[in-house]
Order: structure tokens, then sequence, then C-alpha cells
């Protein structure tokens, strides 16, 4: 048994990676390089194998099928405390019989490092809260865990730091300050942190890269902007924020634009938006770019006219708008309450328009409600 | 490799130690209760001839003493559950702050034997103890009448004594009850009794279970409580082994009880643990 | 502050229906009142009668006396009885928490093939009366003349001890977050150090429980004990053979004692406990 850890660093490279479990395969056939010193986020709903990935990563699970490298070292097979990898427990996973300056002492002790107190007192005042080294876990709250817990992993300056729904036990208010916190630190000891979570706006607050997950399989990879104004799926569409789907035909060309019918309209959107196979798409348009407009008032861009104000929701920044088409269709609007116009009421006659260059065009034969049924707040499984 | 050795080198000590000092007593005793003294020989000398009539002889001469062993045990054991039901069910959701103080102090009694304590139960129930001359004066007794050397004695001892074993195991499964889930049952318009019935019942059924177990078991070999609280008519089957093996010697008899006494219990445990539907119990 | 309102409007409860309301409520804790106090009356009375200046046979209270205290070796054969029950429960702990904790461990920890029949194992000794235990015993020592004695009755008690360690620490290992000991490997401790550092400072309530348990068991036998001990006294022994001619006051004194000591261990040992719960 080897004690000595692979003192490996570099990117992440997980190539063809599976894991099954009898007939179910948790995570199928992934591929994925994580660059050295990136906020990475794994994103999807619950039981869409980003924990199991994460649990590979970290060693506690071996993959079926593939191979995981940290720069050039195989470490497949590797135990997870010779990996030079660390990880935030969901939870926390404190050692409630230890102190918390035990507790983050813990990995530096198991190394043979020398010199732990100056490690562990630094490391306290990073997360600011030095006045609690003595102190046992079960009388810390919830917010306080949860820095020692990221204490306890980053004071070994592991090549990649893995965080397991950190935040997911803490309150909305916590949350955000966290999230905050989390991308503060990551710049200040810039190491890779790879985070795993079902909340979509905590991975677009914090992560540089984006993996959304899907069923064991990543439907889309990039920037938190990147994937919300031109997501490739219905699954991503849905799943990051919401998105109104439009059925429609690809009718013709206008220049680097195509001309698409949806029940007898005519909207444009740009080629390089769509990611239709063939004529039939999706015209995708998030509800905070539509802008609703009486009958007669001047209006650019995109048209949809025909419209009727159906439910008003006001909720402070924004009022949102559901408003039915000719064709039987709900379009989900929201206006910010800036302008000064009065908001529209129930049950009146309008028209909604865009800028074109917010239209995306998705495969014609995709599943419109694909991501939008999953609760993002529910529990994420083991 | 090593992992797939490891749980089996754990288990080989307790399990060797098991195997000798449990397993083969236990077929031994099945050997000895088909043996017949040796002709001629010793008192205490016996040889196989593996006579399975001992089991009818030793059954027929003592029906008696089984029949009470189990009356005696199922008595006491409802007598328990009736008194530490309702006790455990106050520790669990009434104790507040003396929640582990009351734990302790149903454990307490345990600590002064429990010898010590029946024989203390023969003093107080009997002649010279202070109950029986109070119910005579207040005629609630006759004059002849005696609350020791009874069978009222003797299920009271045992009822007594293994009332902890019933309380604790009670408590356990309560204490994990929700307590919201009963506000719950309240709000869906059920009433005190239906709530118990429905939802307190059924998920303390664990510790029922396992408590009645508990108590059932080892009061269905007890001697202790009828040789001390008993009299000659209320002997039940653990006083006939003991004196088989003591005064008669007659150890083929004594073992065929025995046996007896185990089968007889392992059959009620399993059709009692299956119709209660709870298998996993250890 | 309070300040009595007289309206009218508020409406009176009749005395008898807040009385009979305050039963209701309060009837289960009546009901627990009622049942520590059966559980409790022969222990007072076997404190009470601890005081007894009475001679030889403790059956009637004859006046208060300290000298029972001060002297609780006086009568014959109290003490090494009571020195041979520390004994055998002292190694009967021993064995059966080393033997049990190891069992629980493969229990609670692995999947491996016989592992149902490994819990009937455990089962079947608790399901077994004592009488059953003591006698077989008894009669496989006999085969190989072995003497009934102090080795042969710590075996006994190590036999029923044995599930009961098993059954505790079984408890406690299966309340234990697996995600302590993951967390352990992912900072550099190997399966050993994880057990030493994590595992087992997480478990060592519950097989110190089960130590307490086993020790308790142990030192209150009698029937197991009666079959296998031969000529050695044990105190639960002492008591049944001269429950017939009275029981010297001294035995009630050691029986109070034991049952006083326990108490301040346990409650010391809670008020331990949740100091360092409270406090940093």
């Amino acid at each position: 048994m080897t004690k000595e850890s692979i003192s490996a660093k570099g990117d992440l490279r997980l190539t063809r990676l599976t894991k099954s479990y009898g007939d179910f395969t948790a995570v199928d056939d992934l591929s994925l390089v994580i660059p050295e010193g990136s906020f990475f986020a794994l994103l999807g709903p619950s039981g869409c194998g980003k924990t199991t990935t994460l649990r590979m990563i970290a060693g506690l699970e071996e993959p079926t099928v593939g191979s995981i490298h940290l720069g050039s070292t195989d470490i497949t097979t590797t135990k997870p405390y010779q990996r030079p990898i660390n990880t935030v427990f969901q939870n926390y996973a404190l050692f409630p019989h230890l102190t918390i300056f035990e507790n983050i002492a813990f990995g530096l002790r198991r190394r043979g490092i020398k010199d732990v107190d100056a490690a562990v007192t630094k490391v306290l005042d990073l997360v600011e809260l030095p006045h609690l080294a003595q102190r046992k876990p079960t009388q810390l709250s919830g917010g306080q865990q949860q820095r020692i817990a990221l204490a306890r992993a980053i004071v070994n300056r592991p090549a990649l730091l893995l965080l397991d729904e950190p935040l997911g036990a803490l309150d909305l208010k916590l949350r955000r300050q966290m999230q905050i916190e989390l991308k503060w630190i990551q710049k200040e000891v810039g190491l890779t942190f790879v985070h795993v979570t079902h909340d979509q706006e905590e991975a677009m607050t914090m992560a540089d890269t984006i993996a959304v997950m899907n069923e064991g399989q990543i439907e889309q990879m990039g920037s938190p902007a990147d994937l919300y104004d031109n997501p490739k799926t219905a699954f991503v569409a849905n799943f990051l924020g919401q998105s109104n789907l439009i059925k429609g035909t690809i009718s013709g060309n206008d220049g680097d634009s195509h001309i698409v019918d949806v029940f007898g309209q005519k909207i444009s959107l740009q080629k390089n938006r769509s990611h239709a196979v063939d004529n039939s798409i999706y015209a995708g348009i998030r509800p905070e770019k539509f802008r609703i407009s009486r009958l007669g008032t001047p209006t650019s861009g995109n048209i949809l006219t025909g419209g009727h104000i159906e439910d008003v929701s006001y909720i402070g920044v924004s009022t949102q708008y559901q408003v039915e088409m000719p064709w039987g269709q709900e379009l989900m609007v929201f206006e910010q309450n800036d302008d000064g116009v009065a908001p529209f009421s129930k049950d009146e006659e309008v028209n909604i328009s865009w800028e074109p260059i917010f239209t995306f065009g998705l495969r014609g034969d995709e599943d419109a409600t694909a991501g939008s049924e999953v609760n993002p707040e529910e529990l994420d499984e083991e | 490799m090593g992992k797939i050795r490891t749980p089996y080198l754990l288990l080989l000590p307790g399990f060797g130690f098991l195997f000798t000092f449990f397993i083969l007593p236990i077929i031994n005793l099945a050997q000895t209760s088909t043996q017949t003294p040796v002709g001629g020989g010793d008192t205490g000398q016996y040889e196989q001839t593996l006579r399975f009539s001992n089991y009818v002889d030793a059954f027929v001469e003592n029906k008696e003493q089984f029949g009470r062993s189990f009356v005696y045990a199922l008595i006491a054991t409802l007598l328990a559950l009736a008194i530490a039901y309702p006790l455990a069910y106050a520790i669990a959701f009434k104790g507040g702050k003396l929640k582990n103080f009351m734990l302790v102090l149903v454990i307490a009694p345990f600590f002064t034997s429990f010898l010590l304590r029946t024989v203390a139960w023969k003093q107080i129930l009997g002649e010279e103890g202070f109950v029986v001359p109070t119910l005579r004066n207040l005629g609630i007794i006759s004059d002849s009448t005696t609350l020791t050397s009874s069978a009222f004695a003797v299920v009271m001892g045992m009822t007594y004594n293994f009332l902890p074993f019933m309380t604790l195991p009670l408590y356990a499964s309560i204490d994990r009850i929700d307590p919201r889930t009963l506000e719950a049952s309240g709000d869906l318009y059920a009433n005190g009794f239906t709530t118990f019935r429905r939802v307190t019942l059924p998920l303390s059924m664990p510790g029922v279970v396992a408590g009645t177990l508990l108590t059932f078991i080892p009061a269905a070999g007890d001697y202790v409580n009828a040789a001390i609280l008993g009299s000659p008519n209320t002997k039940m089957i653990g006083n006939v082994i003991e004196s088989r093996y003591f005064k008669i010697v007659d150890y083929p008899t004594a073992a065929a009880l025995s046996f007896t006494l185990m089968a007889v219990i392992l059959i009620l445990v399993t059709v009692y643990v299956r119709k209660a539907g709870t298998e996993e119990l250890v | 502050m309070s300040h009595k309102i007289k309206d009218a409007t508020i409406p009176h409860i009749p005395t008898g229906a807040r009385i009979s309301r305050w039963i209701g409520r309060n009837l289960i804790r009546i009901y627990a009142v009622f049942a520590f106090t059966y559980l409790f009356i022969p222990v007072a009375y076997t404190f009470a009668f601890s005081f007894n200046d009475s001679g030889k046979s403790n059956l009637i209270w004859k006046g208060f006396t300290f000298d029972n205290w001060k002297n609780p070796c006086g009568a014959p054969e109290v003490c090494s009885a009571l020195a041979n029950s520390i004994k055998i429960g002292f190694l009967a702990t021993l064995f059966s928490t080393i033997l049990g904790t190891m069992i629980a461990f493969a229990i609670g920890r692995y999947s491996f093939k016989g592992r149902s029949t490994s819990n009937l194992m455990i089962f079947l000794p608790m399901a077994t009366p004592e009488i059953v235990l003591g006698a077989s015993l008894l009669s496989l020592f006999l085969v190989f003349k072995i003497n009934p004695g102090f080795w042969p009755t710590v075996i006994a008690h190590v036999v029923f001890c044995i599930s009961f360690v098993v059954v505790t620490v079984k408890a406690r290992i299966a309340s234990l977050d697996p995600r302590l000991e993951q967390a352990a490997m992912d900072l550099y401790a190997n399966e050993r150090e994880t057990f030493r550092r994590v595992t087992l400072p997480l478990v060592a309530p519950g097989i110190a429980g089960a130590a307490l348990l086993a020790f308790s068991l142990s030192f209150d036998d009698f029937i197991i004990t009666n079959f296998n001990s031969g000529t050695l006294t044990t105190f639960p022994k002492f008591v049944y053979t001269s429950a017939a001619r009275g029981i010297p006051a001294q035995a009630n004194v050691i029986g109070s004692a034991m049952f006083f000591l326990a108490l301040a261990i346990v409650i010391t040992g809670q008020m331990v406990g949740r100091k360092r719960k409270v406090s940093a």
C-alpha cells in the first residue's frame, strides 16, 4: 500500500467515462477536459450522474469503463488518499469527535507536513473564523460548518477541489453570500474548483464554464452567457432559466438569417444560432427579451400579433404576463417595471415583439418540455 | 483479495467460540436426551440408546408445568406490555428535559441484584410485611388468603423483573416517531384513540415485538420467581429441569425437557415474528 | 404587567371540568409515576433494610443501625461472593466485547455470503432460554470431564453476552455517516488510519455501552451461573442460597451500594457528555 500521494498537476481529463450499476447507467461515455485554474460547474437535475462523476474524480467510485488523467498522470484506479484532490462534501462530513483545528489539520497530519499550526491558522483567517479553532463541529452554525469544510479541503493545496452541492443546506440569503465568497476564495488560492450543483443560478454566479448534464451525458458545455443565450437543446433551454419554444418551419433565407414560418406569421433567426437539422424548428425566445405593445403602437424586429393577456403577476422588479397566442400556446413575458408605462392588464389584446438576434433555434423533433418538469430545488440523490 | 476475506476473519473468533460453547452443547443436549441409565451402573451414568420416548415420558409427566410456564410467561408479558407502553410513551413524548434521567431510572433497579429485589417482594407481600395485614384489616382479603406462595406472586414477580427489558426497546422505537405525524393524524380527523391505533402503534411495532420477545423468552424459562415467590403448586418447567439436573441427576429427562422448551419457544418466536412482519430484529 | 380583567364576556371554565381536564392531560404522567413506584418499591425496601439491626435473619425490622454499612463484609461469604462476581463480570465483559465488536463490524460493514446466517447465529442465543443455555453447557463440560467452576462460568457468561454486544455495537455502526470515512480517505488517510482516527473513535461510545450492558448482565446472572459454577459462590448465588434461612443485611448494603454507584457513574457520564456538547 503506497502511502505517498501523487504530486500530479495540470488539466483534468475524463476520457469515455462510464459507470453502471447493474442495468442502470449513471454516467454514459463521458469525455471532458477541465483546464487548470478554472472554476468548473457540473449542473443537472437529480440523478443526472453529476455526483457519480464527482465521486469517480475523487476516487470514491471506480469507473466501469474509461480513464481519468490529472496532467499526464493516470489516476483512474488510485485510492482517494493517493490523489492530490480534496472534496467539500454535501452536509460537510466534519468529524464530530475532533475540534475544528484538528478537523482542518487532519489532511496535513496524514501527509506528515510540518508546521501544521501555521497552515491551519492561515486558512482559518482566510475563512474568517479564527476564533472557532477549539470548538466542536456540532457547536457551529450551518454557514460556519460550510466554511470549515472548505478550509479543511483547501489547506491541503490540492491540484483539484471538488465541491458536492456545498451550499445546498444553507438558506437562500447565506447561499448568495457564500457564492460570492467561494468565487473570491477560488481567485485567492488559485486552485481548480469543480462544483456539482442542481441550482442553475448558483452555477451561473460562480463558474467560468458550466457543463449541463442529463441522463449521464453532457448536453452542452460553455460559459454561463453562452448557455443562456444560445442553448443547443430544449433541455438546456428549459433547465437554465425559462424559455418560450414556438414550433415553426424554415420557409426561406435572407442573407445570414432564416425566415421561419410560425403559424402563418414570419419571424427571422440568425443562421449561426440555429441548431435545427432540417426545416422543422423550434424558435426559442427568453421571456425577458419579449416586449408587449398595444395594438397600433409602432414596433420593430420580430412581431407576433393576436396576443391576449391571460394572466398578470406583479413581482416587484418585473411583471410577468401569460399571453395566449392565436394558435393556443401561452407565452411567458417578463417586463421590467422601469419605463413608467402602466402595466398591461388582463384580457388586453396585444402584440409581442423582440430583436431577431435574441432568437435561437432548436431541432423541431425535440421534446419542447424537456428539462422543465424537473424541480431544481429537490435534493440531489447520492 | 483482502477485502473479501476481512469479514470472515472478523467473524472467525466469535463464531468459533459460539460454535464450541453454544452449538456443540445444544447438539450434545440432543444426544443426551435419548439416553437411558446404564444397567447396574452408578447414578448419573447413561448410555446412548436412542430412546425417543424419553420425550413423551418427560412431557406427559410434566405437562402441567409446561402449560404453567407458557401461561405465566404470556400473562407476565402482557402485563409488562401494559405497564411499559404508557411508561415508554411518557418518557419519549412527555419526558422533556428529564428524558435521559427517566431512562436511567428505568435501568437503575437492574443494579440492585434482581434476586435481592425478588426476595424483597417476598418479604413485602409476606405475612410479616405491611401489605397483607393492611388488606386484611380493610377486609379486602380474608384471613386465610396469602399473597406469597401463589400464582399471583410468581406472575407479579416475573412482570416486575422483566419490565426494563420491555420498556427499553419500546422507548427506542416510540422515541423515533416524529411527533408531527401524530399531529398530522389529529389534523386529518383522527381522535386520540384512532391516532394511537392507526399511527403510533404501527410505528412502534418493532419495539413491541422486540420487547415482548425479550420478556417472554426468559420468562418461559425462568424458575427463580417460582422458587422464591411460589409454592409447589406454581412450579414451572424451569424448576423441573433444575431439580432433574441437581437433585435427581436425571440428565436425559432434563435434556429432553430443555430441548422441548427451546423448540417450542423457537417455533412460537418464528410464528410471532412472521405475523408481526418484523424480520429485521437483530 | 399582569392586570386582571374582570369581564363577563370571558367564559368561565367550571372547576370540575378543569380538574378532569388536568387529569386527562396528565393521565400518562400519573401513570408513569405509578410505574416508577412499582419499579422502585423493592429497591427502597432493600435500601431500608440495609439499616436493620437484624442480627442473622433480616426478615423483621428490629431497629436502625449503621453497623452493616460500616462493616459490609461482616457476614460470612458476602464479600468473597462479591469479589467472584466482579472478577467473572470483568473477564466476561472483556471477552464478549472484543468478540462481539469484531462480529458487529463484519455484519455492519461488509456484505458477504452468509450474512443472514450470521444474523441468525447472533439471534439464536438470545432466543434460547437461559436455563437451556446453562444446562446444555454443563452437559458439555461433564462430557469432557471439566469441573464446573470459575472458568466455565466465565465462558457461559461470554456466550450470552456476545449477542447483546453485537446488537448494541451494530446499531452504532449503522448510524455512522459513511461520508465521514470517505472524507478521511479524501484527506490522505489510508484504510488503517481511517479506521483508527475516524471509525473507531465514533463507534467507541457504542462499544462502551455494550461493555456496560455485558457487565451488568453478567454481574446479575443467576440461572446460567448456577449450572456452571459448581461450588463457586457468586453474589446472586449467595443471595439465592441464603434466601431460605434469611439474607444478612450486609447483602442489602452491597446491593444498595451497587445501585448508588451505578447511578452516580451513569449520571456523571451524562453530565460530562452534555457539558461537552454545550460549551467549548
